[in-house]
């Protein structure tokens, strides 16, 4: 459980990135954290795991203030995958940049070993293992961070816009993944742009805009907005479009999803028909 | 003679035994606005190094086929004569900024080619204005977001106002809405000036609208290309793993039930609000 209470953060360049953020997240929730480029996303999401520490207010993680742990031992229960993937890795080998944390926290070499086979294959990165990341692809590269991650098993885990680069299988494989973590009673927070991905996940949504949060509710409340999603800087999913533009034939509003959207087009063309 | 043209091209990088691109031979005209995709490593990115010589010039590796852009065998000639005809923005944006300040890295290319001071001035301005960083732009272009950065990054190459521009995702780190701006900006000069634009992207749902060419890569080779609405329509685009934009995608899926929506492929929701508004009206 993450408890936020009125935090507010100013970078040491006098930039107030927070100003006054307050959020619960439950264990086991989905959320993902939307806003403008700048609105303070990043910012919030690593106050999660003690990266930074709030300069009014309190960030509780498990019970624990943020403030009086440091992000060594924040780091086993809330793991964390950059946006630039370059900015995490570091070793020679895909293997060993996914055992490092591994041996860090004193795992077996046994266990070490099966977790990199683990998140390999779960991540499509098998063939890799002993390349070097920085001879992979973009996407490939987020993929190694995102597995280096996963392979400590966090019982929290924060994705700083982990669709960047993804092709569109891979998003699908992302986001059944997540689905399955979920169902395991982890909790997921991603910070994210991807209107479509958000769109067909259908997670709880935290607007943020200049360091506040603006909007919280479920995917197909927020993401149908049109007024309150152009002030945060998001378009609206193509499906949540199409609907806008029909707002005249006085369908359902809400809609995100595609089967959804199907339904209530089918029936509303065979009432037209009779 | 198309503007650009590759024939039978393969290349592999150094160190490596599988070409990253095999066989690739494809003709693009002037003031087409071209959009290659397909799934992650499948030489989207390599082919892009072509078009400006990064391949083989930069990269080194074995080459083979032909390759001219704006009438020039990249082959044989330095980066620097290309780099007149063909601006390209990478995918990583940290890989190409380098200046002070944002401004001197927009100027950069400009200086280069020995602009005039007053020129450069109007070019730059002109720039940092159509990307939205003109107010930002005496700040320093690594203290800044990465979406931030990507901005920079289009504004040096629109700055010089090439005949081709090619992008690598380069919006991927902004918010849709402004992707969605750098994107109609980066049209309009498509429409408007004629300047040839190839966009790599796997965001189809925001990009398929603009382009009249559109390319599907698997594997290092090209497996699909021509009229956007076409490929978009043929299962075997699906089957690569390309994300068709869901306005197809609802499309075709009204279609499969025999929904009269006319037969043109839509390529985004305005479109299709269209094709249903019209089915729907009151008669």
């Amino acid at each position: 459980m993450i408890e936020v209470e009125g935090i507010y953060y100013s970078y040491p360049s006098k930039v107030e990135a927070l100003r006054g953020v307050s959020l619960n997240i439950k264990d086991g929730e989905f959320v993902a954290i939307m806003g403008q480029n700048g609105a303070g996303k990043s910012t919030l999401v690593k106050h999660f795991n003690g990266l930074l520490k709030p300069s009014v207010g309190t960030v509780t993680v498990d019970g624990i203030k943020t403030v009086k742990s440091s992000v060594a031992t924040l780091a086993r229960n809330v793991g964390f995958v950059f946006q630039n993937p370059d900015h995490q890795l570091f070793s020679e080998t895909v293997e060993e940049e996914i055992g490092f944390a591994l041996k860090n926290f004193g795992f077996d070499v046994k266990v070490i070993e099966e977790r990199i086979t683990w998140s390999l294959e779960l991540l499509s990165l098998s063939q890799y293992r002993k390349t070097s990341p920085f001879l992979l692809s973009g996407g490939e590269r987020k993929r190694v961070a995102l597995a280096s991650v996963l392979a400590c098993d966090p019982k929290m885990l924060v994705l700083d816009e982990p669709t960047i680069g993804q092709d569109y299988e891979q998003k699908e494989k992302l986001r059944q993944f997540i689905m399955q973590l979920q169902s395991q009673g982890k909790t997921v927070i991603a910070v994210t742009h991807d209107v479509e991905f958000v769109a067909e996940c259908n997670p709880r949504v935290v607007l943020m805009k200049e360091g506040k949060i603006v909007a919280d509710g479920q995917g197909h409340q927020i993401l149908t907005d049109p007024a309150m999603l152009e002030a945060a800087s998001i378009v609206l999913p193509q499906i949540a479009q199409v609907f806008t533009k029909l707002s005249a034939l006085g369908l359902s509003k809400d809609i995100i999803n595609i089967d959804e959207a199907k339904r209530v087009l089918l029936k509303a063309m065979e009432k037209h028909k009779r | 003679m198309a503007l650009i043209e590759t024939k039978g091209l393969t290349y592999t990088y150094p160190g490596t035994s599988k070409p990253s691109i095999h066989d690739v031979s494809i003709k693009i005209e002037k003031g087409e606005f071209v959009l290659i995709t397909g799934p992650s490593g499948c030489g989207k990115t390599t082919l892009c190094r072509c078009f400006n010589g990064l391949v083989p010039h930069f990269y080194q590796g074995e080459i083979k086929g032909e390759i001219t852009v704006a009438g020039i065998n990249t082959l044989d000639q330095h980066t620097y004569e290309i780099a007149k005809h063909v601006g390209l923005v990478f995918q990583n944006p940290e890989n190409q900024l380098f200046a002070l300040s944002i401004e001197k890295d927009v100027a950069f290319g400009l200086e280069n080619m020995g602009t005039a001071r007053e020129e450069m001035r109007k070019k730059v301005d002109w720039a940092l204005h159509q990307t939205g960083i003109y107010d930002i732009r005496e700040r320093s272009p690594h203290e800044i977001s990465g979406g931030q950065q990507q901005r920079v990054a289009i504004a040096s190459v629109l700055a010089m106002e090439p005949e081709i521009i090619v992008l690598d995702e380069p919006t991927s780190f902004l918010d849709p809405l402004s992707a969605e701006k750098i994107f109609d900006v980066i049209y309009k000069l498509n429409k408007e000036q004629g300047i040839t634009v190839v966009l790599v992207e796997h965001r189809l749902d925001l990009t398929a609208k603009y382009t009249n060419h559109l390319i599907v890569m698997d594997q290092g080779t090209v497996r699909l290309e021509g009229d956007p609405r076409d490929i978009l329509s043929n299962e075997e685009t699906r089957r690569i793993g390309v994300g068709i934009p869901k306005a197809t995608l609802l499309y075709q899926m009204l279609k499969k039930e025999n929904c009269n929506l006319g037969n043109k492929t839509p390529l985004g929701s305005e479109e299709l609000a269209d094709q249903i508004l019209e089915e729907l009206k009151g008669d």
